[in-house]
């Protein structure tokens, strides 16, 4: 049916279609592409074929299992729930200062700009750095162990949550505001009674969400030293006790999942919605 | 009821990490002890630590103590790395979008008749993105060596997990009308995906891959940690040796950097990409 002259037609006929896009499209694509291949030159990317045997050795070694009956169990189960505990304390140690610093940081509850700015500050300077790297801190201050950990993880989270909780302030409605102003109530009877009850939801929601994902940070904290699955997993690869870094993977990826389900039905029970 | 279940699991998770209100608050007066010597110098000759900076040598030359050039001396070095830093995110970034694109196709179930292509893709990205990318590097150290690579690979691959979940969500709520039209030409299944899906959906793709690179801008400052290259690397060791006006300068510069690549990708995604598409892919 389309024959070529048919498609000649069409050419014809709608000529901005088939235009090329011109040359400095290429030049930008080629520009970019090459800059890539720069960067994969300059990063031994060669290494990647070079060295695959010997990935190829680690991935056979950890897919080895034959000796798990010999495997410290009961200490690799202890350190998971170690993380989880971890995680869990710090984020709610950081929701505990982050609420008031929250209501502190929101525009409509304290109207002064430069006390805004400072605090909005604050909060970008506390989640700026990495939860690792707040954790080498605190093993260096405070010395090796879940605490530094719960350390790094309240810190770097009050930051976190501080900044979404003031957004939540930020947001609501006034009229609930106005109405417990007008029969006559204080400062702190307008956040309890007019502010916390619509801010509240999105709370906990956030709360949730911050055990969910620090849990899974909190597995690498170890690495550095502040407790945790992390501590034993940097041991084993050290020692190229490649079996068990897979045993501790799985165990990382069955109890993430485990948090994430929990998380799931709690979020249902507590506010009614999945995901929010 | 539900107030006292989390005040409970927090007390028996305290006890669990030996978390006590005795270890805390003698840890507090170290933690202050700590950051004030990041913050305080020893130069030679002078036995008592003196503030790492004050207004009257603030622009002093490299060897006057409580100057810029003096806390800040190694700039060169630093500024090296953080560029190293920066780059080891955008190759990651480039390679999981790269990998992400690819796989988004066959794990959405509206593009794919096999059920089983659908299945095996989604667990693949889903492992991609579980696995904890330092964890990966400090694997991948071993075969590939101390360096920058190890990390780079550990980024893109946590980065294809997390950009293909999103690129597939993005994917099912195209419009099936221009698809629908191809084929109806005979368009085969590339010609579908290349005429008909991407022009769809490649504002939003690169939305996200914006996003996702200033989170791995992030994961690259402490991907050094385990070896794998990067700022992190020579954090951890002045952290390790000590060194203590050299902490507090990168952690700096680290904070500096973060918030200017902030900066910059929001000026980015708001000025090529549109509010709309942008609010698109963020809702």
């Amino acid at each position: 049916m389309s024959g070529a002259s048919d498609i000649a037609a069409e050419r014809a006929r709608h000529p901005e279609v088939f235009r090329s896009k011109g040359w400095p499209r290429w030049l930008l694509l080629g520009g970019v592409f090459g800059y890539l291949f720069y960067l994969m030159w300059l990063f031994d990317f060669d290494r990647v074929v070079t060295d695959l045997p010997k990935v190829w050795v680690i991935v056979r070694l950890m897919l080895d299992w034959t000796g798990i009956a010999e495997w410290d169990h009961a200490e690799l189960w202890r350190s998971m729930l170690e993380t989880v505990a971890m995680a869990y304390v710090g984020t709610m140690l950081a929701v505990v200062l982050a609420v008031p610093l929250g209501f502190l940081g929101a525009r409509n509850v304290i109207p002064r700009r430069v006390f805004h700015f400072f605090t909005r500050r604050l909060f970008d300077g506390l989640r700026g750095l990495d939860q690792l790297i707040w954790a080498l801190v605190f093993v260096r201050a405070m010395g090796l162990g879940p605490i530094a950990g719960i350390m790094a993880i309240a810190v770097a989270e009050t930051g976190v949550l501080a900044k979404l909780f003031a957004e939540a302030v930020e947001t609501i409605d006034r009229k609930q505001v106005d109405g417990i102003t007008s029969v006559g109530a204080g400062f702190i009877a307008r956040l309890r009674f007019g502010v916390l009850p619509q801010v509240l939801p999105v709370m906990i929601s956030q709360t949730l969400y911050s055990i969910e994902s620090n849990s899974r940070e909190a597995t690498i904290l170890g690495l550095v030293g502040a407790g945790g699955i992390g501590l034993r997993l940097s041991e084993r690869i050290q020692i190229n006790a490649w079996d068990q870094v897979a045993y501790i993977i799985v165990l990382i990826l069955i109890s993430v999942a485990a948090i994430d389900t929990a998380s799931r039905y709690l979020r249902l029970r507590l506010i009614g919605t999945a995901n929010a | 009821m539900t107030t006292a279940a989390v005040i409970l699991v927090f007390f028996i998770a305290a006890a669990w990490t030996e978390f006590s209100p005795e270890k805390i608050a003698a840890g507090i007066p170290r933690i202050g002890e700590y950051f004030g010597k990041l913050f305080s110098i020893e130069p030679k000759g002078s036995a008592h630590p003196i503030g790492v900076l004050a207004l009257p040598h603030l622009f002093g030359g490299v060897r006057e103590p409580q100057s810029i050039a003096y806390w800040f001396y190694r700039i060169g070095t630093y500024l090296s790395l953080l560029w190293q830093t920066i780059e080891m995110a955008i190759l990651s970034t480039a390679l999981g979008f790269g990998a992400a694109f690819a796989l988004s196709f066959p794990a959405t179930r509206i593009f794919v008749g096999s059920g089983t292509i659908v299945f095996v893709t989604r667990r693949l990205l889903e492992f991609m993105r579980s696995v904890p990318q330092v964890v990966l590097a400090f694997i991948l150290v071993w075969p590939f060596g101390i360096g920058p690579l190890a990390g780079v690979i550990a980024i893109a691959v946590h980065t294809t997990g997390t950009l293909g979940k999103l690129f597939c969500e993005l994917n099912e709520n195209v419009d099936l009308r221009p698809i629908d039209g191809i084929r109806s030409v005979g368009g085969s299944w590339l010609a579908l995906m290349r005429l008909g899906v991407v022009p769809q959906v490649l504002p939003g793709f690169l939305s996200y891959a914006l996003l996702r690179f200033e989170i791995n801008v992030r994961s690259s400052t402490i991907i050094g940690f385990v070896g794998a290259g990067g700022i992190g690397q020579e954090l951890k060791r002045v952290i390790g040796f000590n060194i203590y006006e050299e902490v507090s300068a990168i952690v700096i510069l680290i904070l500096l950097i973060v918030v200017v690549i902030d900066l910059i990708s929001e000026q980015i995604r708001h000025r090529f990409i549109g509010a709309q598409s942008f609010n698109a892919a963020t809702s």
